[in-house]
């Protein structure tokens, strides 16, 4: 059995526990962690607006395209750590979504934690990443609240039917 | 290419030699004063100053995404107004980002602040942006009046970004991260944080006694770059590339450039877009009028461009012109379309941005910061008169 935990900053602690807890022990874990484009190219955009001055040896984007390669090892070494089990550690370029629905192709089950609003139960504890994974997923997925989920009374009350 | 374009108008007669010298004889100490404050920040960054911050930012997030964002407005909005945004981007930018690494944190929220914020915190001092050092040549305010008008718009331009972005971010910064895995204190790079305390008061005192500001920057730099040079720690070569000699030949070619577009039928055409008066609502409109050039040409040609025609008009428009050119770059992914396009056409870099997130965020932020900042202006006017 092939199981991905999907390991984003802030919320992977839940999936790395939830991967260890609800699978077998000699269940293949792949840890998975992707970099979007969004962060440095913002970087690359402020820089390129400095008409003139946008020399590419001193492009910040480039430079936090580096330090995010390092950044994502650590985490996915952190990860691994608190796993405590053999595990294969996978990083990805690219539109996040995308690239988690491409890695999971032939895995059996997909570890996710909700990352959107987590006060109120709903479809907002979705982020819209997550959203599209959980929509796309080809394969079984397991959703897993990264702090304990609110109470029940956050859920919208039955709608009352207007009379006929 | 500026360069070749400044020759062939002055060679076709598009503008005469006397209007191209004076543009660069008004130009010229203008460059100069910005090569001393790009010299400066290159020069604190060896002493350590960006990685203190870094350490600084780390120790006040206090563990929370939230307390990394306040931390990170209140060090980008002071480093772009001090040592100009060019700093903020190319050094701060990076140290942000391994600071909130460092803390497992989501980068976006805190990488975008720092983006957002070179274009925002950049309308404090004259130094801040080249945008404001060329308004300053022309306008003929002090450097201490300058700020002083400007302080409150920077104050509320900043607070309505922050606001912005803890809505806009509120997943990202939801998600928590941990305290810093090592809580030892950071040094502090006092030699730096002295010096350009020193360039600080230098420019109110060589304002207060009517002299080029410029000095001040020149003397800071000179301080920072002996020191640095003793020490071996850096050499004239780095010292004369930080000083970006072909960016400030550019600056000096367009200057030119755009003054024979304006001799040639621009100005009259420009100027009947440009509110007269300087009224709160002649002030939004010069102010919208400012953002939308720099988002269609970029901010640095936007200035050069409607300086010589608001300036006529006193402070109030030129620094309203400011406002519109330094915060409305924020709207547009490189600043401006023309940035966009050309990029695009050259395909520098193999994978396209996602514009939407960027833009989306740029239409929150940029008209509800520049309004408001545009009354603080108007508010500050009228309060210490213009």
């Amino acid at each position: 059995m092939t199981v991905i935990a999907w390991i984003v900053e802030g919320t992977w602690p839940a999936c790395v526990d939830a991967a260890r807890t609800h699978t077998q022990a000699d269940a293949d874990i792949v840890l998975l962690h992707v970099t979007g484009p969004e962060v440095p190219g913002a970087a690359r955009g402020a820089y390129a607006g400095l008409l003139g001055r946008a020399h590419p040896e001193r492009d910040p984007g480039s430079r936090l395209e580096h330090l995010a390669a390092g950044a994502a090892e650590r985490l996915l070494t952190d990860a691994a750590e608190r796993l405590g089990r053999p595990c294969t550690r996978l990083e990805r370029r690219g539109r996040v979504e995308r690239e988690v629905i491409d890695a999971v192709g032939g895995a059996d089950l997909l570890v996710l934690a909700r990352d959107g609003d987590r006060t109120r139960l709903g479809p907002r504890s979705l982020s819209p990443a997550s959203r599209f994974i959980l929509d796309h997923a080809p394969c079984a997925v397991l959703l897993v609240w990264s702090k304990p989920p609110p109470r029940e009374a956050t859920t919208p009350l039955p709608r009352s039917h207007p009379p006929h | 290419m500026a360069v070749p374009a400044a020759a062939i108008v002055i060679g076709i007669g598009a503008i005469s030699t006397s209007h191209a010298r004076a543009e660069a004889e008004r130009l010229g100490p203008v460059i100069g004063f910005l090569a001393a404050v790009l010299v400066l920040a290159q020069l604190c960054d060896d002493e350590g100053l960006f990685h203190a911050c870094g350490a600084w930012m780390a120790r006040a997030a206090r563990g929370r995404p939230r307390g990394l964002l306040v931390a990170v407005f209140a060090v980008a909005s002071l480093i772009t107004a001090v040592l100009s945004l060019d700093a903020t981007i190319v050094l701060l930018t990076p140290v942000v980002f391994a600071t909130a690494a460092r803390l497992r944190a989501r980068p976006r929220p805190h990488v975008y602040a720092c983006t957002h914020l070179s274009n925002t915190a950049s309308v404090l001092l004259p130094v801040s942006n080249l945008t404001n050092l060329l308004a300053f040549a022309t306008s003929g305010v002090s450097f201490i009046r300058f700020t002083a008008l400007m302080a409150l718009p920077w104050l509320v331009a900043i607070g309505t970004e922050y606001l912005v972005f803890r809505r806009f971010f509120a997943t990202d910064l939801d998600a928590g991260a941990q305290p810093p895995p090592t809580a030892e204190p950071p040094e502090v790079p006092l030699f730096a944080l002295a010096t350009v305390a020193c360039t600080l008061a230098g420019f109110v005192l060589a304002s207060a006694l009517g002299l080029n500001p410029a000095w001040a920057a020149f003397a800071g730099a000179v301080v920072l770059a002996t020191r640095a040079l003793a020490r071996r720690r850096t050499t004239p070569a780095i010292i004369v590339r930080a000083a970006a000699l072909p960016f400030l030949a550019f600056v000096l070619a367009l200057g030119v450039v755009v003054r024979a577009v304006l001799d040639n039928g621009l100005a009259s055409a420009l100027g009947h877009l440009i509110p007269a008066g300087t009224g709160l609502v002649a002030l939004l409109g010069i102010a919208a009028l400012g953002a939308v050039l720099a988002n269609v040409i970029n901010n640095l040609p936007a200035v050069l461009v409607l300086l010589p025609l608001t300036a006529p008009a006193g402070p109030a428009a030129v620094l309203a012109v400011l406002l519109g050119v330094n915060i409305g770059p924020n709207l547009t992914y490189a600043g401006s379309l023309a940035t966009l396009l050309w990029r695009r056409v050259v395909r520098e870099y193999n994978h396209d941005v996602e514009l939407g997130e960027f833009t989306l965020l740029g239409l929150t932020t940029v008209p509800a910061a520049l309004a408001l900042a545009v009354v603080a202006l108007w508010a500050a006017l009228s309060a210490i008169g213009g």
